[in-house]
């Protein structure tokens, strides 16, 4: 049986990134993400054929993991948000090239440099904004450390077959945190990539990789093309987790770290009589839509928590569409939300009645 | 009937998109001779850049990826870690390596990347019109120097030769022109020893190849071939800033 390990989330999620096959790291420091660079600069040079490589910016390190993935390997690059908006130049060149690769994003609070500590208010930018131009990247929230190293596996092998980059929208809690993990003993999965520039070796015609098309027809098939395989990843890999949904009367939806204290304050509701459930996406892009559609019909009404201002809040309300009410409540700054802050929202919005 | 001169097989038969009287033509061939003389075309990588030369691409017969905008020294780097038996080389202009991607093409020297940069500097922007460039000589009119490239209000040219020559990590860095046949000659040797470094495992190699750009300086072919001589070389003089492959080896 495999060994349960007492690790930290950035160091799990890298290892957790050897084991899915990626021995190809780029990075560039930045607070509090840099345990999973660290940590790679420890393990990869002793792995035959292993990279890891300090770029000399979060450009670089983006355009070296475009570089390594268009060569067909498993690449990785992580960071923390300012980071990623350097990178998301590149991100929509990956996106438009057809290029998978696995980016985490440890997030820390923002605008700007921000703070250092823990915050959700990347979703906008995981979702929505990861360059210009229109492009999407499958986005995994875990709320645990095995989640994390579980959908590392997923992530590369989603992003592999879809042809797209794939985020772990990690933060600063599930970063630097402690926690049991078991490595999966799960053999990566690897799929012929007959468009990788490995040299033609006089095989094949020249391969070529890029995202120009001058002619706006040829732009728009190729557009309409990714948009079906875009689809199709809305259709069969949106997940979401429900917790005590059974009988919930009222429903917290929240994701990651949020999730974490949302289900906490949840057991203690329960135990006073309360009727809550929870229901935590697991992707945020594709986002569980239907999920929540459905989960809308048997609840009175929704209260979203983030670590932010309220930016997967907007989701929510398309999901439900109006049908029931949805509230919002969010620290942000680095400020988790408190359990007794959630049990006094829910209280409030529930009158304390069953 | 003999064959004495004929299209290099690095290249495709595809009808270039450049103006006519701009010298990239000869350049890439002059890569594509190379590839072809050293048999690498099967396990070379090229870098596109973004500007004028973006569809280098659809020219060379070689896998080919387009880099975004001053990336590609970093791209390259990706592309040569993973598969180091690759020949991996970039083809970029001077906005490209000079001014949006100083930072990528410095790191890539000071790491010794075994890669070859193909360096193209016309001193101009040529794709999005003509405007000034990081290398755009002191007094030169472009669209957004309509006055002259006044240093006091837009610095100096970038000498990108003599820069990364101070740089430790650099293994070759030479300047050229195509401006005549034997700036052609000594061209098509400088790229020929930048591939063959690579080959050698000797690290970063940069050709800096001086060329035309008539439809944008606004002159006849002739006119801006003579205009390198007389104008460009007082600015970027031609030769070996440096060789680490001479001499004693760092290695």
């Amino acid at each position: 049986m495999a060994e349960r390990l007492l690790m930290k989330g950035n160091e799990a999620v890298a290892e957790a990134a050897i084991l899915a096959g990626c021995i190809h790291f780029f990075g560039y420091p930045i607070t509090p993400q840099t345990e999973v660079a660290a940590y790679m600069s420890k393990r990869l040079p002793k792995i035959e054929g292993g990279v890891y490589l300090q770029a000399e910016s979060e450009i670089a390190a983006a355009n070296m993991v475009l570089g390594a993935s268009a060569a067909g390997v498993r690449a990785m690059t992580s960071s923390s948000s300012p980071g990623i908006s350097l990178k998301t130049e590149c991100i929509s060149y990956m996106a438009g090239s057809d290029i998978p690769c696995l980016i985490v994003n440890v997030q820390r609070a923002g605008p700007g440099l921000g703070g250092i500590q823990p915050s959700q208010a990347d979703y906008w930018q995981a979702t929505r904004g990861l360059g210009h131009g229109g492009a999407h990247a499958l986005v995994f929230a875990p709320s645990s450390i095995q989640e994390m190293v579980d959908m590392v596996f997923d992530g590369f092998e989603l992003a592999e077959q879809y042809r797209i980059p794939a985020i772990i929208l990690s933060d600063g809690l599930l970063g630097q945190m402690m926690e049991p993990v078991i490595f999966p003993e799960r053999k990566p999965k690897y799929i012929d990539k007959p468009w990788a520039l490995t040299g033609h070796g006089f095989k094949r015609e020249h391969n070529i990789v890029n995202s120009l098309y001058l002619e706006a027809s040829e732009l728009e098939e190729k557009n309409n093309e990714r948009e079906q395989r875009y689809n199709e990843i809305r259709r069969l890999h949106a997940v979401a987790d429900s917790y005590l949904m059974e009988d919930a009367s009222v429903a917290v939806v929240a994701y990651g770290a949020a999730a974490r204290v949302s289900g906490a304050a949840i057991d203690v509701l329960r135990e006073q009589g309360v009727k809550a459930g929870l229901i935590r996406p697991v992707t945020l892009w594709p986002f569980p839509t239907a999920a929540i559609e459905s989960a809308a019909e048997q609840l009175e009404q929704i209260l979203v928590v983030e670590m932010s201002h309220g930016q997967m809040v907007e989701d929510v309300r398309l999901a439900v569409n109006g049908k029931i009410p949805v509230h919002f409540y969010g620290r942000n700054g680095g400020i988790l939300p408190t359990q007794q802050e959630i049990i006094n929202q829910l209280l409030e919005l529930t009158g304390g009645v069953k | 009937m003999e064959v004495v001169y004929k299209k290099p097989h690095a290249l495709t038969d595809v009808q270039m998109h450049y103006c006519p009287g701009c010298t990239h033509g000869i350049i890439h061939r002059l890569v594509a001779e190379t590839i072809d003389e050293l048999d690498i075309e099967g396990r070379t990588v090229g870098v596109a850049p973004v500007g004028c030369a973006v569809f280098a691409y659809n020219y060379f017969n070689c896998d080919m990826i387009q880099a975004p905008h001053g990336r590609a020294p970093a791209v390259a780097t990706g592309l040569k870690r993973a598969r180091p038996d690759n020949i991996v080389f970039t083809y970029q202009g001077d906005g490209d390596l000079a001014a949006i991607g100083t930072a990528e093409t410095i790191h890539a020297a000071t790491r010794s990347e075994n890669i070859t940069v193909i360096f193209v500097n016309n001193a101009i922007y040529g794709m999005t019109g003509g405007q000034m460039a990081p290398t755009t000589i002191v007094d030169q009119v472009t669209q957004t120097t309509p006055y002259g490239r006044n240093p006091k209000l837009a610095g100096y040219p970038v000498a990108v030769s003599e820069m990364l020559s101070t740089l430790e990590g650099t293994t070759y860095a030479v300047r050229v022109a195509v401006n005549n046949p034997a700036g052609i000659i000594a061209t098509k040797r400088a790229i020929k020893k930048a591939f063959t470094n690579q080959l050698e495992g000797k690290g970063f190699s940069i050709v800096e190849i001086l060329f035309s750009c008539p439809t944008h300086w606004g002159m006849s072919p002739k006119e801006a071939l003579d205009w390198i001589e007389q104008d460009i070389y007082p600015t970027f003089p031609l030769g070996v800033y440096k060789d680490r492959t001479e001499g004693p080896s760092h290695d």
